[in-house]
């Protein structure tokens, strides 16, 4: 571990941190609602994210060094209790999630200005708050019917962010009602599976459910529960054919929205997606083995290959990268149906890359829509040379999300191949050279049109993106840099969480 | 709304009538949760059951006098952070988040901790849950449509 953060914070300190990393968001939520002056609410955010990074950092130091960290909520111990458990296969999801999170903060200054009526300023941030410590705990809890708590808190915030856009485009209400309705039908599929499970094993607890799911495997109540989970947590985690809701929540909600859940929302949801798959299901059991070849990989494939080709024709920047992330997710599913140690390693890799380019890529879009009003792409024409730092971080991510070696892109992509080749899966590799090469399309449009086309009088106007746009920018644009010539740090992590998720659940 | 109509003097009568009773209702399920079904948020939907009736007989205008929108709204939230506090009073007694046994200080035995948890909780939710469908309702009841129909 290359910092020693636990030694530094207070002795009875140590010991909440699993708690208090949610519940220092949660409860700032209301304080937040309660203030009138929105400044405040984004400084207490701000304070509260932080607060949930420094926890994050303090907890994957505590699992590298000491391995699974549990935590009885209320004093009732597991599996009758509700439990939050850090390994090292959701602390990095931890440290993911509250990095995106301080950076979106900070970015959220400027832009908010533009985006949200001044009144709706500060129950915004309250929204905002929620959706995060929501994430959180999606993150962090070791119970599923507990997960199903913690994504409705995260879902149903959602859903007030990306509607909050409307009073800018009044699309923003109708993505934002789809989304609802799509996400809580995810979310009541989720948790009719996990009724399934429950009725099945008599437990809750994950850990619980994954010791007794072998004696009662073959039967229809968990072949139904497994089948409604990956249906359901797949609708929040934009699996292909269920990610109708994506493109118009993120083309129209108000920008701070876009990046932060572009970089953490099906991040998270697909977290859970690999812990219900591996860690309380098992690849070993038949049925999911069939599941994975014949239906979680196809599909994958088409959305990487499908989406990508959307993407080429979105006249629209911010669609486009949403066409993008969905074919993304389906590289990561593809990593996810190889089911092994290497394809999930693989898969977690590129989910953190992903983060950190495609945050990137809406921060630096957001940052011209800023003085340009618009994100359709003939507008872009020609930015680069009145806001040349905005577009150059538009490029560095933009390269890295094509696989350009020397990104982090390039490194994540070559483990996914690595994977499939161990395993002889050649049809892997074929595809996601085709969605590369379809990549380069669309993102070669967006390049060309930032940097090579001739600026008419309205990208004159265009202004360099404000600091507070940048600083955020430039550290997810260097990161990817960063970890494309040295990826040692991400690359232990998802190594550990791979090594978890297959020592046939907790240690 | 005023005493000049008169269409509708059984319903305010008979609204007159029950809104007490209702309440009422609200806070024996809410002060019995600990031994019967029932409970903070059976008990705040009551409550806020009892201040919609009123608001629909005799109007949202006269319902936001009797119970402004701002305070439900800081009712909710006051709920909502009730809850949490004892979870964090829990905290800095020593005990795990939420572990009512540390809320007082007493000898193994003792399950005063646990009584006085699940009450003050209970206030939490009953707070929150009927601050939240007032705001619920007065935030659609009170709607005024954005757009006029001549905009169109």
């Amino acid at each position: 571990m290359p910092f020693d953060l636990v030694s530094l914070l207070p002795d009875g300190f140590v010991r909440h941190l699993p708690v208090l990393l949610v519940i220092v968001p949660l409860l700032l939520a209301p304080v937040c609602a309660a203030i009138p002056s929105w400044r405040a609410t984004w400084a207490i955010a701000l304070g509260g994210i932080v607060f949930s990074l420094i926890c994050a950092l303090g907890l994957l130091q505590q699992v590298m060094e000491t391995g699974r960290i549990s935590y009885a909520l209320g004093g009732w111990a597991p599996p009758l209790g509700i439990e939050f458990a850090v390994d090292m296969l959701n602390a990095p999801i931890l440290l993911l999630v509250s990095a995106i999170g301080v950076l979106a903060t900070i970015f959220a200054l400027p832009t908010i200005v533009k985006d949200v009526n001044k009144e709706k300023r500060a129950l915004f941030f309250a929204a905002y708050l929620m959706c995060f410590a929501g994430l959180l705990g999606v993150a962090v809890t070791a119970d599923a019917f507990n997960l199903f708590v913690f994504l409705e808190v995260s879902s149903i915030s959602t859903y007030v962010l990306v509607a909050i856009g409307g009073s800018r485009d009044r699309r923003a209400f109708v993505a934002g009602f789809n989304y609802l309705i799509m996400g809580s039908i995810g979310a009541t599929f989720y948790v009719i599976g996990i009724g399934f499970l429950y009725a099945a094993t008599g437990t809750l607890n994950m850990a619980d459910i994954a010791a007794r799911i072998p004696e009662v495997a073959d039967s229809k109540t968990i072949h139904a529960g497994f089948a409604f989970i990956v249906v359901g947590l797949g609708l929040k985690a934009a699996m292909f054919p269920l990610h109708q809701w994506l493109p118009n929540a993120y083309a129209y909600a108000p920008n701070f929205v876009t990046v932060f859940l572009s970089a953490t929302a099906t991040k998270v949801a697909f977290y859970a997606l690999i812990r219900l798959l591996f860690s309380v299901f098992s690849p070993e059991l038949s049925f999911q083995e069939i599941i994975f070849t014949w239906v979680l990989a196809p599909l994958a494939a088409i959305a990487a290959i499908a989406c990508s080709f959307q993407a080429i024709f979105q006249t629209d920047i911010k669609r486009m990268l949403a066409y993008s992330s969905v074919a993304q997710v389906g590289y990561m599913l593809l990593g996810l149906s190889l089911a092994s140690a290497d394809g999930v390693s693989a898969s977690l890799f590129h989910l953190i890359n992903h983060a950190m380019m495609k945050g990137a890529l809406f921060m630096a879009v957001s940052g011209v829509v800023l003085s340009l009003g618009s994100s359709q792409l003939r507008d872009f024409a020609g930015i680069a040379r009145k806001a040349p730092w905005t577009a150059t971080a538009l490029g560095i991510a933009a390269l890295s999300l094509v696989g350009v070696p020397l990104t982090a892109g390039f490194l994540s992509k070559v483990a996914l191949f690595k994977a499939a080749l161990v395993q002889d899966w050649w049809w892997v590799v074929v595809v996601l050279g085709i969605s590369s090469v379809l990549a380069v399309l669309y993102v070669g449009r967006l390049l060309e049109t930032v940097f090579f086309k001739t600026p008419g009088p309205a990208q004159l106007q265009v202004k360099e993106a404000p600091l507070m746009v940048l600083i955020p920018l430039w550290v997810l644009a260097l990161a990817c840099i960063y970890y494309g010539l040295d990826a040692s740090f991400i690359t232990t992590l998802t190594d550990g969480a791979a090594s978890v998720a297959f020592s046939g659940g907790q240690p | 709304m005023s005493s000049t109509s008169d269409h509708h003097v059984i319903l305010r009568v008979t609204a007159k009538f029950l809104i007490p009773i209702i309440t009422l209702y609200a806070f024996y399920v809410q002060f019995h949760g600990d031994y019967s079904p029932g409970g903070g948020f059976q008990a705040g939907v009551i409550f806020a059951v009892g201040i919609i009736l009123y608001a629909l007989i005799f109007g949202v205008v006269d319902a936001l006098t009797l119970v402004p929108a701002i305070f439900a709204r800081y009712l909710a939230l006051f709920g909502f952070l009730l809850y949490g506090s004892v979870g964090v009073v829990a905290m800095l007694n020593g005990g795990l988040f939420l572990d009512y046994d540390f809320l007082v200080a007493e000898g193994p035995e003792g399950h005063w901790g646990q009584h006085i948890g699940i009450i003050v909780i209970e206030l939490g939710v009953l707070f929150a849950v009927a601050g939240s469908m007032l705001t619920i309702f007065y935030s659609f009841a009170g709607r005024a449509p954005e757009i006029d129909d001549e905009d169109w």
